[in-house]
């Protein structure tokens, strides 16, 4: 069971979050002039990465804010949280 | 007549409190303090249950949680019984009875014994060999192992006890409270750290508690009268907590630990009512301090499973803290020191031990010479090559060992004794600090699996951490808890240790007999009857991996989690595999470290706590009207509303007709309903449905189709706009919640630069929905200086009213296609609103319908239930419902996926009607559909999603999809039943009113 920082209401408990998937897929600005494997691209195609991953996390039974976290998934140690829109840590 | 074996007043044994329990129906006494396996072996009785697999006899092996045969039956046959529970974490109280489990008739004569004598017929992987073929087969050879598989009786009535959880949190838990958890604890509360120390056992103070070897000092006093004065002290430590008989069930990432607290497992069942029985304790700890000590090991040899058979260490515990001798004819097995304190322990009571047989040639240490003092004789070099006794160990055979370990010579000489004690040497109990996520490493010099890689706050002091002398428990610990808690100084620095200094160990994982291996039993896992031979095989196999010989032996699998053979199946397979065992690496162990009740998993939440449920302001009005109740998500809905003794099809037959004929009235509170405001609200509806947004006035009500951005619909509703920069969004029931999850997370992380502001408005309105040719009569009483017609209040608009004092919010729409108000005022108002209603509507005879009723009218109307006729594969288009979709919008959720190639395949699933040619059978939803009767395999073409007899058509009436059935308007088809096929025709959807004329009736 984790312990996420969130970065609006600190440190919870992991069941009060869900998360979300991988980060930083953009949505497409004009989807209708991809072809269907570039869409399917952005659509189907998720990393699983043994190792440092970027994903998103809600805090959802809390501030219901969305924001993203690098979580080193072989060991699950969280590396660094930050906000929607900031740029992501270097590695 | 049983023997009395109690050999000494012990200060941890209230002989003053005597207690009678009952074991396989017979009474014996033990003594406040007991547990029940001390309180059998003062009676004499080692036999106790039965093996798993050869049914073999078993004794009491151990004195604590790693216990793999004395797994008994408590209070058989009551609404407590609790199948395999460790007889030697039992706390005995007068009125407790226990009884063995895996035996019929009894334990001293059982039936399945007679698998011992087939064993040879039973190798490992037997099940997967034998029950392969003819593969028809399984269904009676299940039936047959289903019945002679399981070890104790779960309880057929509920459990009477109460359990809890808590929520706890600490700077520093310490795990196990022997002499390294109590001084770990002590520096840690005493600098200011809030600490909370747990032990499994009653009293604290482990293995050093009785540790009165007179050749090891701590301050001059013996460990155990030094201990006792430290534990005094620990009892007065501001900031700290002390949990006796709580064990850590489990240890994960983060310091997150969940454990066990016994609160009434010890106590006379009059004294257990409305009690907390036992607490779960969910702790997060800043830091953590592993204490859990060390398992002594066996020795694996043949026959090495006999009743009397047991580990030295717990022999020892048995007569210091117990005062039970174990047997009147004592000898021990050892390849290591730790028996001759066993020994000496004994013989300084007067209790008679007849001889060590040591695996080593020699030892220098002054216990060693001690014992051989004492007279007692010792066989240096000798291993035990077989034991005798069936039911009760009789007498064991040794030969000398070769030099190199693997053979025996000589001659064997046969020795009679009651009792054998084992020692093997120590493994660390490592198990939590595994499931951490820690990383072990093998130390091939003591032959253990040592911590090294921390991936979280902890440390592991003591044998858990490699350290057996107390010089060394304490030089380690100071530098652990300095480092790792930052304390400056401490007193351990000038503590003074004594100890008796050797350490030669012989480790051999298998010992050789002078029998061939074959004929041998030399078992490793006591529990499941896995022995060395079995390992062996599954190698010859191919098996490689340990963790697929684990399984196929199943060493290691059964309740005790393999805690005591473990480390003899790895050591077995490196020797045979001729790899080494920090190669080899280690199984995983999972938690629970010992079973937890189920009791203790839920606590609370059981019965009407098991899951929250939601009602609508108007629920007490359902109840009263006798409403039946459905459950839609978390809500509780009222389904129907008999009368008369209706069964559900004639109450919905009746709520159908009055709602089209006259009036009918339903809640409708349960509409997720979402408040949308902000500048570019009308853009963000624009992107969310299909449909465009953008001109619709003020006052106006739309319905939208919400997708996926895979094109499948996610959701649909109707949504009013309430002002220039302000929408009411409703949702299905179940939607709700991750309707809105999903528009916060386009908001937040997509779309930003959007001023929009969502709000969960479900609890805040309550909604009754009037339909029929009199609802506009209805409310018309209710609400006399509205204008109702329909250019002022057309269909698919909305007006602001009171209703007396009540703010309300009207919207005509309609989900049944009559003549339809929803009305919305605030939750508190709904069941006043809702019997308003209801008197206005009595001269109409307005009648109240529930979610059934709905579903039959929307279905007459062809109106789809998203998650009901979808599911997660249908597109708008795939439900017909094309002119949903906005041709001028350049983008919405999911509108690239309906380009796809797979989206736009002709032959997808489509929406339709079904009409049954015989209109009195009702088709059953999910009921397949076939074009080909003769076909085999038959080609499923679709299913059937909804279905009713309408009444207002007289007749079958039916939603379906159908692979390509956009095309198949008026084709004929069958739904093939288990009886029976019946005729069907593919037909237009909208079943009722297909011109839409009631909705301004």
């Amino acid at each position: 069971m984790f312990l996420i920082n969130c970065p609006y209401c600190g440190e919870r408990d992991q069941q009060e979050f869900k998360a979300g998937g991988e980060a930083h897929i953009e949505r497409p600005k004009q989807p209708t002039e991809l072809s269907d494997d570039e869409w399917a691209e952005y659509l189907f195609m998720r990393k699983n990465i043994k190792g440092v991953q970027f994903e998103r996390w809600n805090h959802a039974h809390g501030c219901r804010k969305w924001f993203n976290m690098v979580r080193d998934t072989s060991n699950d140690e969280i590396k660094a949280i930050y906000k929607m829109g900031e740029k992501p840590p270097s590695q | 007549m049983t023997k009395n074996l109690r050999v000494k007043s012990s200060e941890y044994i209230d002989e003053t409190n005597r207690i009678s329990f009952k074991f396989n129906g017979k009474t014996y006494h033990g003594f406040k303090g007991d547990t029940l396996a001390s309180a059998l072996l003062a009676n004499d009785v080692h036999l106790v249950g039965r093996s798993f697999k050869y049914h073999r006899p078993r004794g009491i092996m151990t004195s604590g949680s790693e216990e793999p045969n004395a797994i008994v039956q408590v209070n058989p046959g009551t609404n407590r019984t609790e199948p395999n529970v460790r007889a030697t974490e039992v706390e005995i109280y007068e009125g407790l009875e226990a009884s063995s489990q895996n035996c019929w008739p009894s334990v001293e004569f059982d039936i399945g014994g007679i698998n011992n004598f087939l064993s040879p017929f039973f190798p490992a992987g037997f099940y997967y060999k034998t029950f392969m073929w003819p593969a028809s087969f399984w269904e009676k050879y299940e039936f047959f192992i289903r019945h002679s598989a399981g070890l104790g009786k779960s309880p057929t009535s509920s459990d009477p006890d109460i359990y809890d959880h808590r929520n706890v949190h600490c700077d520093v838990l310490v795990v196990g409270a022997g002499i390294s958890g109590i001084l770990a604890a002590k520096y840690a509360a005493k600098n200011n750290f809030k600490t909370l120390i747990v032990d499994e056992k009653n009293e604290l103070g482990g293995s050093t508690i009785f540790e009165n070897n007179e050749f090891n000092k701590i301050d001059n006093k013996t460990p155990s009268e030094w201990l006792k004065k430290e534990i005094e002290e620990l009892k007065g430590i501001k900031n700290l907590e002390i949990k006796t008989r709580t064990s850590v069930a489990a240890y994960h990432q983060y310091n997150y630990l969940l454990a066990r607290e016994n609160l009434t497992d010890h106590l006379e069942t009059k004294d257990k009512t409305n009690k907390i029985r036992q607490r779960l304790l969910k702790i997060r700890a800043k830091k953590v301090i592993l204490a859990t000590g060390a398992l002594e090991r066996p020795l694996i040899f043949n026959n090495n499973d006999r009743p009397g058979i047991m580990l030295s260490s717990a022999i020892k515990r048995y007569s210091e803290f117990y005062g039970v001798a174990c047997g009147s004819k004592n000898i021990f097995f050892t390849n290591n020191d730790s028996a001759y304190e066993s020994a000496l322990s004994l013989y300084n009571k007067g209790i008679h031990v007849e001889a060590v047989i040591d695996i080593r040639d020699q030892s220098e240490s002054k216990i060693v010479k001690k014992v051989e003092e004492a007279g007692i004789k010792i066989y240096w070099s000798h291993t035990i090559v077989d034991t005798a006794g069936y039911k009760r160990l009789n007498s064991v055979s040794i030969m000398k060992l070769s030099n190199d370990g693997t053979s025996v010579t000589g001659s064997k000489i046969s020795i009679s004794c009651d009792c054998l004690g084992v020692a093997g040497g120590w493994t660390p109990a490592v198990h939590l600090y595994t499931q951490s996520g820690s990383k072990l490493k093998f130390d091939e010099e003591k032959q253990i699996f040592l911590p090294n890689q921390n991936t979280s706050e902890q440390i592991s002091v003591g044998s858990c951490g490699g350290d057996f002398k107390i010089d060394e428990i304490i030089k380690n610990l100071n530098q652990k808890l300095k480092d790792k808690l930052n304390i400056k100084e401490t007193n351990l620095d000038n503590i003074k240790v004594e100890i008796d200094q050797e350490n030669s160990k012989r480790n051999i994982w298998l010992l050789p007999s002078d029998i061939p291996l074959g004929k041998t039993k030399p078992f490793v896992d006591f529990q499941n009857d896995a022995t060395a031979k079995d390992i062996k095989l599954a190698l010859r196999e191919g098996f490689r991996s340990i963790e697929h010989v684990k399984r196929y032996t199943t060493t290691g699998m059964g309740t005790d989690q393999g805690k005591l053979g473990n480390m003899h199946a790895l050591g077995i397979i490196a020797d045979t595999a001729g790899v080494k065992m920090g190669e080899l690496g280690t199984t995983t162990f999972r938690p629970p470290y010992t079973p937890l009740t189920f009791g203790t998993i839920v606590g609370r939440n059981v019965g009407k706590f098991f899951d929250i449920f939601r009602k609508t302001p108007m629920n007490d009005w359902h109840v009263e009207n006798k409403a039946e109740f459905e459950n839609v998500g978390q809500w509780k809905r009222a389904w129907y509303y008999p009368i008369n003794g209706e069964n559900m099809h004639q109450a919905v037959q009746r709520e159908s007709k009055a709602a089209r004929e006259s009036a009918g009235i339903l809640d409708a509170s349960t509409l997720g309903k979402i408040d949308i405001q902000g500048s570019d609200a009308s853009e963000f509806l624009n992107r969310i449905y299909t449909n465009a947004w953008s001109k619709l006035a003020i006052g106006k009500c739309r319905y939208g189709l919400m997708l996926n951005e895979d094109g499948m619909v996610y959701d649909d509703g109707v949504t009013t706009r309430l002002g220039e920069n302000h929408y009411l969004m409703t949702t299905t029931t179940g939607g709700a919640a991750n309707v809105l999850g999903k528009l916060e997370d386009y908001l937040q992380t997509e779309w930003p630069e959007l001023d929009v502001y969502l709000t969960s408005v479900t609890d805040h309105y309550a909604t009754a929905s009037l339909c029929g040719p009199n609802s506009k009569k209805i409310l018309k009483k209710i609400i006399s200086n509205l204008d109702l017609s329909d250019e002022s209040f057309p269909h698919m608009s909305f007006k602001e009213a009171k209703i007396g004092n009540i703010q309300c919010r009207i919207m005509r729409i309609s989900f049944t296609g009559e003549h339809s108000y929803e009305i919305n005022v605030q939750a508190s108002y709904g069941k006043d609103l809702w019997e308003k209603c209801m008197e206005a509507g009595k001269e109409f005879n307005i009648t109240p319908y529930g979610t059934e009723t709905m579903h039959l009218l929307r279905a007459e109307k062809g109106f789809i239930i998203v998650g009901q006729d979808t599911d997660g594969t249908m597109t708008p288009i795939d439900l017909q419902m094309d002119w949903i979709i906005s041709k001028k919008k350049y983008d919405f959720i999911g509108k690239r996926s309906l380009y796809r190639s797979d989206t736009m395949r002709e032959d997808r699933k489509q929406l339709v009607g079904l009409l049954t040619d015989d209109p009195n059978i009702v088709l059953e939803e999910g009921a397949q559909i076939v074009s080909e009767l003769n076909q085999n395999p038959v080609e499923m073409l679709g299913h059937v999603t909804s279905s009713y007899f309408s009444p207002n058509l007289n007749k079958s009436i039916a939603l379906a999809v159908v692979r390509g059935g956009k095309d198949m308007m008026g084709k004929k088809l069958f739904v093939p039943m288990e009886n029976k096929n019946i005729n069907v025709t593919i037909a237009n959807p909208v079943f009722y009113d297909e011109k839409n004329e009631r909705l301004n009736a």
